[in-house]
């Protein structure tokens, strides 16, 4: 083995103090044991950032492995001579199992094949859900996929134009609020689509993300351009003991989550049916009983979340799907909007995917170069969308309100005696 | 509960391949550079969920009926069946090493059957189902430390916390970062810490940082964001750029329409490249993702804006985006210490004036944020007016305002 060259770090060193998880602590104490120059020399190129205020990784990197597409990210360092362990540091994005539950019999193996194969860092989780080993050298990139795949049972997850990996919620695994199979629709969709996401195929990048619940776990409203949102259609489920219960002070209201600090007694008007945004519940006192009018409710969870022994969703389950999240670039922020206001779904997803294709459809045509759907809804508007591309009703629901202008379209088919005119008829009525 | 997946789930199994010992040499045997075709598995997906399922989550998925929060970090699940499971949540600084993944692996073997989770904001979940060793795991966890001193395990980030900062790449490995990611964020939560293991705020609060604004991750709905600006146009590589660089996706790649394609001559020799109308570019540094000859880093020029009051849940209000309030802190490695000033002033602000179940964004809008900026000591620029596009709904088109220090009579 080459020799070691560690490097003077004192301003990261000044990050292993303090009770947060060090990973300048992690990351030194598995350099010295497996004796790793490339994390030796990635804390000395973070020093070396520390000091100018700038990075120091050079522009892009295409690399990957044959058959896809996507699922690497190439990185190359602009100090190759003082830091020629991480000259090439490429990321491997690894797809994660549905929420992220592991048997530490998978986990120790990955870690073996990423000791031997790469910089023994990683990053549990990157942002959109996968498992992230962070820097290797192009060299091992075959064979890291080949022990992934064969060793492994596991695949790339997405990168580039395509559909990345989808994820979820915790959902009906430990959660009594959801109300879709998160885990089982995120891995069938992530099978079926298999090759969208292998193979960049679309003008831009497109995400799935499945919540239980409008709780919203896994942000799916704000980081998908596809958001599938469990909610119900029926009632709330009442057990009105419990919440006397609550009411009596023998229940923590939210579970406990502000058990910190003195709030006073639990006050169901002021925490619950004052609370509630459509003013549709009512305690009555002299009866004791909790009466929620469900036709106005719009399933925000709030009484659900505070009283989770007394009130759960209803057993009508579906989603909410919406379209459209993106971060700023390029023509700003967007949430996702409601497309589906209900949508119920059950293996093998026909409905759902009947949609996503429709849309796919659409967007791969139609759609610029780098424009996210959100942007080509925005551009061709959400009316043309729904009615003319998807063939969905328009309702109020996809609304907040109306428009406040009055600049309509309307097509000349909807406009009796169409646009075809004879200004000389014009004129036998009105003389110029 | 569809009965079909709850019957995959039961049946599903532990993959028998990952006891088998890890093979070094086979992927040289499998992989032949010459026939790369040969031998490749493709379109598997990830493993099947299921089978990394506790015993316990396996057989009481959908039967869920209620939880508590027994203490800061620990939760209890309860099942129609009356199966009970404590969940134990810790905190990870997301950045590791496989060191960490088998010590992480060493404790769920353990007490866990070895099974363990992650979450959606990269903490770490373990599952027992008696409380002897739920108290055995969590005297375990609190000695567990590194030779810095600082926790490997802290418990927390339940209910009324701020619990784990989602964040980025940073200097780490990104080319386009205006700040750090994981020394911001360590910075931010070692001052922050007594809030990740206690429920004393009004609501949770989620802080996310991301280090340019292409906004990896959940910046624009946090309720406090740390985002890297940049703030000097980008440097042109004349006699480089048409030869790296697909001009009309440059031109295309700016939201304010700054860029234009030029010729220059260099030596004699015509070369295409653009121009940047400066006064027109706010520094987004869309083009530089687009073309490797116009970086835009700089020591001096780029730092952080802080946003505030986003949110994601539906629960009482919508769900928001953050707003800018704090247009420009400099990058102040390795401690951050005025970023982390900032922070900690407005959630300090916020936890002493809110209200129960109020996010930071609910309060910030009940008392308008003129009282906002005032209560959190804020000063208030012209750069937190919006002047793109559709900023115009973001004035103040009433009278309804409130007086504060901001306002001089004239």
């Amino acid at each position: 083995m080459a020799e070691i060259k560690k490097h003077d770090t004192p301003m990261v060193d000044e990050l292993k103090g303090g009770p947060w998880p060090s990973f300048v602590d992690d990351i030194y104490s598995y350099a010295e044991k497996h004796q790793k120059q490339a994390c030796f020399d990635l804390m000395g190129q973070l020093e070396l950032s520390y000091k100018h205020k700038e990075t120091h990784w050079k522009h892009g990197g295409i690399v990957g492995v044959f058959g896809y597409g996507g699922g690497v990210i190439g990185r190359y360092s602009d100090q190759q001579e003082q830091f020629p362990a991480i000259w090439a540091f490429h990321t491997i994005r690894v797809n994660q199992p549905a929420s992220k539950w592991y048997h530490t019999s998978a986990l120790r193996k990955l870690c073996e094949i990423w000791d031997h194969r790469g910089s023994g860092m990683l990053n549990t989780h990157g942002s959109t859900g996968d498992l992230v080993l962070l820097g290797t050298v192009t060299e091992q990139l075959e064979p890291i996929f080949f022990d992934l795949t064969h060793q492994m049972n596991m695949d790339l997850g997405g990168s580039g134009s395509n559909l990345r990996t989808p994820s979820c919620c915790v959902g009906k695994a430990r959660c009594e609020w959801s109300c879709l199979d998160t885990q089982a629709l995120c891995y069938d969709l992530t099978m079926t689509y298999q090759d969208e996401l292998h193979r960049p195929a679309f003008p831009y990048k497109f995400k799935f993300k499945i919540s239980g619940c409008p709780n919203d776990c896994v942000a799916a409203i704000a980081r998908a351009d596809l958001s599938i949102i469990g909610t119900w259609i029926d009632d709330i489920r009442i057990d009105q003991e419990a919440v006397r219960a609550y009411v009596g002070g023998e229940l923590k209201p939210n579970a406990g989550a502000h058990s910190d600090r003195d709030w006073g007694p639990f006050d169901i008007k002021k925490e619950v049916i004052d609370l509630c945004p459509t003013q549709c519940m009512h305690w009555d006192e002299k009866e004791k009983k909790l009466y929620i009018n469900n036709k106005e409710c719009n399933r925000c969870m709030h009484c659900i979340n505070v009283m989770p022994e007394a009130l759960r969703p209803g057993t009508d389950t579906g989603a909410t799907i919406l379209m459209g999240a993106k971060a700023p670039i390029l023509e700003g922020a967007q949430l996702s909007t409601v497309i589906v206001p209900f949508m119920r779904l059950e293996p093998p997803y026909d409905n759902l995917k009947e949609l996503i294709e429709k849309t796919w459809d659409f967007w791969m045509e139609n759609g610029k170069n780098r424009e996210r759907l959100g942007e080509l809804i925005q551009r061709i508007g959400l009316n043309r969308f729904i009615v003319d591309i998807l063939g969905l009703k328009p309702i109020p629901q996809h609304v907040r309100e109306p428009r406040a202008n009055p600049y309509v379209f309307w097509k000349e088919e909807e406009v009796e005696g169409g646009w075809d005119r004879d200004v000389a008829e014009f004129r036998k009525r009105h003389p110029a | 509960m569809s009965d079909k997946v709850y019957e995959e789930i039961q049946n599903t199994q532990l993959d028998e391949i990952y006891s088998k010992p890890y093979d070094p040499e086979l992927a040289e045997k499998l992989y032949n550079p010459q026939k790369p075709m040969e031998n490749r598995i493709t379109d598997i997906g990830p493993p099947h969920y299921a089978q990394f399922f506790p015993p316990v989550i396996k057989k009481n998925y959908g039967k869920w009926v209620s939880h508590e929060i027994v203490q800061p970090g620990v939760l209890k699940y309860k099942s129609e069946t009356g199966d009970v499971v404590y969940v134990v949540r810790v905190g990870c600084p997301r950045l590791v090493t496989t060191d960490y993944i088998r010590e992480v692996c060493e404790i769920a073997d353990k007490y866990c059957d070895g099974y363990v989770r992650w979450t959606t904001r990269n903490n770490i979940e373990f599952h027992v189902t008696d409380e002897e060793k739920l108290r055995a795991l969590l005297d375990d966890l609190k000695g567990r430390k590194y030779p810095g001193g600082s926790y490997k395990f802290p418990v927390g980030g339940t209910g009324a916390s701020v619990t784990n900062i989602v964040h980025t790449q940073g200097w780490v490995h990104c080319h386009t970062p205006a700040i750090d990611a994981s020394g911001v964020v360590k910075a931010v939560m070692d001052e922050l810490f007594e809030y990740f293991g206690s429920h004393k705020l009004p609501a949770q609060v989620r802080i996310a940082l991301a280090c340019c604004l292409n906004m990896c991750g959940a910046v624009h709905c946090s309720d406090i964001a740390i985002l890297g600006i940049h703030r000097k146009p980008p440097l042109i590589e004349d006699d480089r750029l048409q030869n790296v660089c697909e001009i009309p996706l440059v031109v295309a790649a700016c939201p304010l329409g700054a860029i234009k394609p030029a010729t220059v001559e260099i030596d004699g020799e015509k070369k295409k490249t653009v121009r940047v109308n400066k006064e027109r570019c706010m520094f987004c540094g869309n083009c530089y993702t687009m073309c490797p000859a116009m970086p835009l880093a700089d020591g001096e020029g780029d730092g952080i804006a802080i946003l505030v009051g986003g949110k994601i849940s539906n629960r009482i209000s919508p769900p928001k985006f953050s707003k800018l309030v704090i247009p420009f802190i400099p990058n102040e490695p390795p401690r951050w210490p005025t970023t982390v000033k900032w922070v900690k002033k407005i959630l300090e602000t916020y936890a002493q004036h809110a209200r129960k179940y109020e996010r930071l964004g609910e309060w910030a809008e009940r008392i308008g944020w003129e009282r906002f900026f005032e209560l959190c000591e804020i000063p208030f620029t012209e750069k937190s007016i919006d002047d793109y596009r559709l900023a115009y709904d973001t004035y103040r088109t009433s009278l309804h305002f409130k007086f504060t220090s901001h306002v001089e009579p004239m």
